[in-house]
C-alpha cells in the first residue's frame, strides 16, 4: 500500500515566510510557554472507562432546530478518551500490527473516500494514513523505541495531536466508532424538541468560567500558561475544588463530561464530495460561543493538533 | 437657539458627517466591549449588566449581523452626505437625499440594536427594516441626482476625464457606483428577508467550506463582499474630488474606475448561478479599482509634493525635501497612504490567501481560516473608518498643530494595529498553536494600544466638537452659516 500524506501539518509550511518567522520568534521570546516545573494533578473522580447510554428518538439539531431522528439507542463514552487509555491502545494495536509504526509518523490502513471531483475536494486513496506522530512536542505521548507511555502528569488528560485516522482506528480496534455528528450532538443536548429546551451548552443556556476550559477561562492551567492554558484532565468540572479552585458540574443531560470545551472532538462523518472531517465541543484555545452545542469544526483528517481528541460511541449491549 | 444647533447638526454636510461620527463611535465603544480582550477582563459581563442586554447564545449570529449593518448604514450616509455636497447637483435633491437617509440610518441604527440587544422586540425589527427602506430610497435619488447623461453636469475642461459630447466620467464613476450599490443592497436583501428573520440567521465565515452553498447563502457571501468594495470604491472617488483629480491619470483611471466597478459587480451577482467562472470577473474587476486607486496615489503623492515645494519655494529639491513635502500634510498623505496600506495587510494577504488556499489555507482547521477570513475584512473596514476621519478633520478645516497630531496620531496606532491584526489572523503560517500564547498576547496588546490611541484621538476630536456645541458663536454656528450661504 502506498503511504499518502494528504496533509502537511502546520509546521511545514514555515519555511516559506521566513521574515514572518524571525519577527514572529523576536516576538515569542518575551516569554514561554511551557510549564516550568510539574504539572499540577488532580483526580477528578470520574471514571474514563463509563460509558452513557443514549436513548433513540427525535433531537433538535443544529443552530436552528432541525428536527433529527435517531434511529436506535447507543452508548458513548462519558469522557474524552485519555492519553493512558491511547497509550495502552498503542502498546497493543503496535503489537498485534494494524498500526505501524516503521516510520514516523505511526500509520494505519484506510479503505479510502469515494472521490467526486468537487472544487477543493481532496483525493483520499486506499493506503496507509497518518496516526500520530512520535516526538511531536504538542502530543502527550512518548515512544521510547518499544513502549509508549504518557509523559508525566497527563495521564488522565484527554489525548491530542490525534489525526482522524487515528481516532477513528482507535475507536475500531475495540469494536467501536467514532460518534456521528447526530450522535454526538444528540449525547450533547438531550431531547429537546418538544420541550422549549433551547440550551446551548450541554448543561444550559449560559456559561461560568468555571463550567469548561476554554480560551481565558481561568482555570489552574491558565495561571502559568496564558488565556489559552493546557488541556484539563477529563471531567474536571464536575463541582469539585482543586487547589481550591471550584468547579461547576457541568455534565450533558446524560451525564457525558466535556461535551463544551477541552478540546475538539473528532466525529465519524464522511461526507460526499470533501475531504473534511468534523469536530465538535470547542476546546482550551477558542471563546466560548465556540462551545455551544451546534458550532463546527472542520480539518483535512490527518490534522492534527494540541487541541483536537476525541471519544467513542457504541451500539447497546456492545463491550 | 436649539433650533440652530439642531439645523447645523442635521442640515450642513458638516453637521451630519459630525452626528454620523459621532452615533459610529458611540457604537464602537459600547459595542467593541463585548468581545476579545474586553471579554476576558470581565468587561462585557459589567456592560452587559449596565445596559440590560440580553445575549442569548442562540442569537448571536443575528446579532453580530445587525450591528454590522447598523455601522455600515452609518458609514454609507457619510458618503452620501460628502457626495451631495461635492458633486453639482440642485439643492433640493441634496435636501431630500441627505434628509431621507439621515432619518433612515438613524432609525436603522437605532432600532437594529435594541431589536438585536435588548430583547428582540420585532417593532423595532419593523422599523429596522423601514430605516433601511429609507437609506434605499435616498440612493435611487442619489442615482437619479447623479444621471452623468444630464447636460447641466456636461463639463469641458480637457484636464478631467470626459466623452466627446463632455459626459463627465468621475460622475460617471460615482453614478455607476451607486447603481451598483443599489443592486448589490437587493441582492443581500433577498436572502435577508428570507432567511433573517432571527432565526436562521448566519455569518458567511461559519459556511465557507460547505461544497453546496444555497443561492440564498452564495447571495449573503457575495452580497458582503461587494458592498464593502463599493464603500471603498466611494471613498477612493471622494479622495479624488478632495484632492482635485486630473489630468492624463484621471483620464485613465475613471473609465477604469467605472469598468471595474461594472465588472465586479456583475461578477459577484454572478456567484449566484456561475459560481465557477463568476471569481475570474471578480479578478478582473478588482484588478481595474486597484489600478484605478493606484492612479489617483501616484497623482496625489505628486501633488503633495509639488504644492508644498511651491510653498517653501524650493525649486530642484532633494529626496529628503520632497519626502517631507509629502508627509507634510497627514491629511492628505493619509488617506492615500492608507489605500497603499490597504495593499499590505488586506489585497495581498487576500491573494495569498486565494492562490494557496488548499495548499495552506485549508490545510488548517476551519476556526483557524475563520480567523484569517474576519481579521481580513475587519481591517478593510476600519481602514476605510481612517480615510474616512481624516477626510473629516480636513472638511472641518483642522490647522496647524491640532491637524498634525490629529492626522499622525489616527495614522500610525491605526497602521501599527492594522499590522498586528493581520499577524494575528495569519499566525498560524509562522506558529503553531501550542506555541502562540506569547505571540497572541504581544500583537493583541499592540492592536489594542493602537485602536485605544485612534479612539482616544477621535474622542478628543469629539469632545471638542460637544463643547463648541455649547458656545453661542462657536465653529459650528461658522460651519452652519457656510453651509446656508
Amino acid at each position: 500500500m502506498k503511504h499518502h500524506t494528504v496533509i502537511a501539518s502546520e509546521a511545514k509550511q514555515s519555511p516559506r515566510w521566513i521574515i514572518f518567522s524571525l519577527v514572529a520568534l523576536l516576538l515569542a521570546s518575551c516569554s514561554s510557554a511551557q510549564w516550568s516545573g510539574a504539572i499540577p494533578r488532580y483526580d477528578t473522580g470520574i471514571d474514563p472507562e463509563t460509558w452513557a447510554q443514549i436513548p433513540a428518538g427525535d433531537f433538535a439539531m443544529g443552530q436552528h432546530d432541525v428536527i433529527t431522528k435517531i434511529e436506535k439507542p447507543y452508548e458513548m463514552m462519558i469522557t474524552l478518551v485519555t492519553n493512558a487509555q491511547y497509550a495502552r491502545y498503542l502498546n497493543k494495536a503496535t503489537a498485534d500490527a494494524p498500526v505501524k509504526i516503521a516510520n514516523n509518523p505511526i500509520v494505519g490502513a484506510y479503505p479510502g473516500d469515494k472521490f467526486s471531483g468537487k472544487r477543493h475536494e481532496k483525493k483520499i486513496e486506499a493506503g496507509d494514513y497518518p496516526h500520530l506522530v512520535t516526538g511531536n512536542p504538542d502530543g502527550r505521548l512518548a515512544y521510547d523505541g518499544k513502549f509508549f507511555a504518557v509523559k508525566p502528569g497527563y495521564e488522565n488528560h484527554p489525548v491530542v495531536a490525534i489525526t482522524w485516522f487515528g481516532a477513528k482506528a482507535y475507536c475500531e480496534f475495540y469494536g467501536w466508532r467514532l460518534p456521528s455528528e447526530a450522535e454526538w450532538e444528540k449525547a450533547a443536548r438531550g431531547p429537546s424538541p418538544n420541550s422549549g429546551d433551547k440550551r446551548a451548552y450541554p448543561w444550559g443556556n449560559e456559561i461560568a468560567l468555571n463550567q469548561a476550559n476554554f480560551y481565558a477561562s481561568r482555570d489552574p492551567f491558565e495561571k502559568e500558561l496564558g488565556a489559552q492554558g493546557d488541556t484539563t484532565p477529563v471531567g474536571f468540572y464536575n463541582g469539585k475544588t482543586y487547589d481550591g479552585y471550584k468547579t461547576l458540574d457541568a455534565p450533558s443531560p446524560y451525564g457525558l463530561y466535556d461535551m463544551a470545551g477541552n478540546v475538539w472532538q473528532w466525529t465519524g462523518d464522511v461526507y460526499p464530495q470533501q475531504h473534511y472531517r468534523y469536530m465538535r465541543g470547542g476546546s482550551k484555545g477558542v471563546y466560548e460561543y465556540n462551545l455551544r452545542v451546534w458550532t463546527r469544526n472542520s480539518a483535512e483528517p490527518d490534522f492534527y493538533g494540541p487541541s483536537t481528541g476525541f471519544r467513542c460511541a457504541r451500539d447497546v449491549g456492545k463491550k | 437657539m436649539l433650533t440652530k444647533r439642531f439645523n447645523f447638526l442635521f442640515t450642513s454636510t458638516k453637521g451630519l458627517v459630525l452626528v454620523a461620527i459621532a452615533l459610529i463611535s458611540l457604537e464602537t465603544a459600547i459595542w467593541g466591549m463585548l468581545s476579545g480582550p474586553m471579554a476576558e477582563l470581565g468587561i462585557r459581563d459589567i456592560v452587559v449588566r449596565a445596559t440590560g442586554m440580553i445575549l442569548q447564545p442562540v442569537e448571536r449570529e443575528g446579532r453580530i449581523v445587525m450591528l454590522y449593518h447598523s455601522i455600515a448604514m452609518a458609514v454609507i450616509a457619510i458618503e452620501v452626505y460628502i457626495i451631495t455636497a461635492i458633486l453639482p447637483m440642485k439643492r433640493d435633491a441634496q435636501t431630500t437625499i441627505n434628509s431621507t437617509i439621515t432619518v433612515g440610518y438613524i432609525t436603522a441604527q437605532i432600532c437594529g440594536m435594541v431589536f438585536a440587544y435588548f430583547g428582540r422586540n420585532w417593532i423595532f425589527h419593523g422599523l429596522f427594516l423601514f430605516g433601511q427602506s429609507l437609506i434605499f430610497f435616498a440612493g435611487i435619488k442619489l442615482a437619479f441626482a447623479l444621471n452623468p447623461w444630464n447636460k447641466d453636469y456636461a463639463i469641458s475642461d480637457p484636464a478631467y476625464s470626459r466623452t466627446k459630447s463632455g459626459m463627465n466620467l468621475e460622475r460617471a464613476a460615482f453614478f455607476t457606483m451607486a447603481i451598483a450599490t443599489l443592486g448589490s443592497a437587493l441582492f443581500g436583501a433577498i436572502p435577508g428577508s428570507y432567511s433573517g428573520n432571527g432565526f436562521e440567521t448566519f455569518l458567511a465565515e461559519d459556511v465557507i467550506r460547505e461544497p453546496h452553498k444555497d443561492a440564498l447563502q452564495l447571495a449573503v457571501i457575495g452580497h458582503l463582499h461587494i458592498m464593502l468594495t463599493l464603500i471603498a470604491v466611494a471613498l477612493a472617488l471622494i479622495v479624488g474630488r478632495w484632492l482635485d483629480f486630473k489630468g492624463k491619470l484621471h483620464q485613465v483611471a475613471m473609465p477604469m474606475m467605472i469598468g471595474g466597478t461594472i465588472i465586479i459587480t456583475l461578477g459577484v451577482w454572478l456567484v449566484v448561478p456561475f459560481e465557477e467562472i463568476a471569481h475570474n470577473f471578480i479578478y478582473v474587476g478588482s484588478v481595474f479599482i486597484l489600478l484605478s486607486a493606484l492612479f489617483l496615489v501616484i497623482f496625489g503623492f505628486d501633488q503633495l509634493i509639488r504644492e508644498r515645494l511651491a510653498e517653501q519655494k524650493i525649486a530642484k529639491a532633494n529626496f529628503v525635501q520632497k519626502l517631507g513635502a509629502l508627509l507634510h500634510d497627514p491629511l492628505k498623505f493619509g488617506a492615500l497612504w492608507q489605500m497603499v496600506y490597504m495593499n499590505f495587510v488586506v489585497t495581498f494577504i487576500g491573494i495569498f490567501m486565494a492562490i494557496r488556499l488548499d495548499k495552506i489555507i485549508r490545510v488548517w482547521p476551519q476556526r483557524e481560516e475563520r480567523v484569517t477570513l474576519t481579521g481580513h475584512w475587519h481591517i478593510l473596514a476600519a481602514i476605510c473608518a481612517t480615510i474616512i476621519l481624516l477626510y473629516y478633520a480636513d472638511l472641518i478645516g483642522l490647522k496647524g498643530k491640532a491637524r498634525q497630531w490629529f492626522g499622525w496620531l489616527i495614522i500610525i496606532p491605526a497602521d501599527i494595529a492594522f499590522g498586528a491584526v493581520a499577524f494575528f489572523s495569519t499566525k498560524r503560517l509562522y506558529i503553531s498553536e501550542s506555541a502562540q500564547q506569547p505571540l497572541v498576547d504581544t500583537l493583541m496588546l499592540i492592536s489594542d494600544a493602537g485602536l485605544a490611541t485612534v479612539l482616544v484621538t477621535l474622542a478628543l476630536l469629539l469632545v471638542w466638537r460637544l463643547v463648541d456645541l455649547f458656545k453661542a458663536k462657536g465653529k459650528w454656528s461658522q460651519e452652519l452659516e457656510e453651509a446656508s450661504r
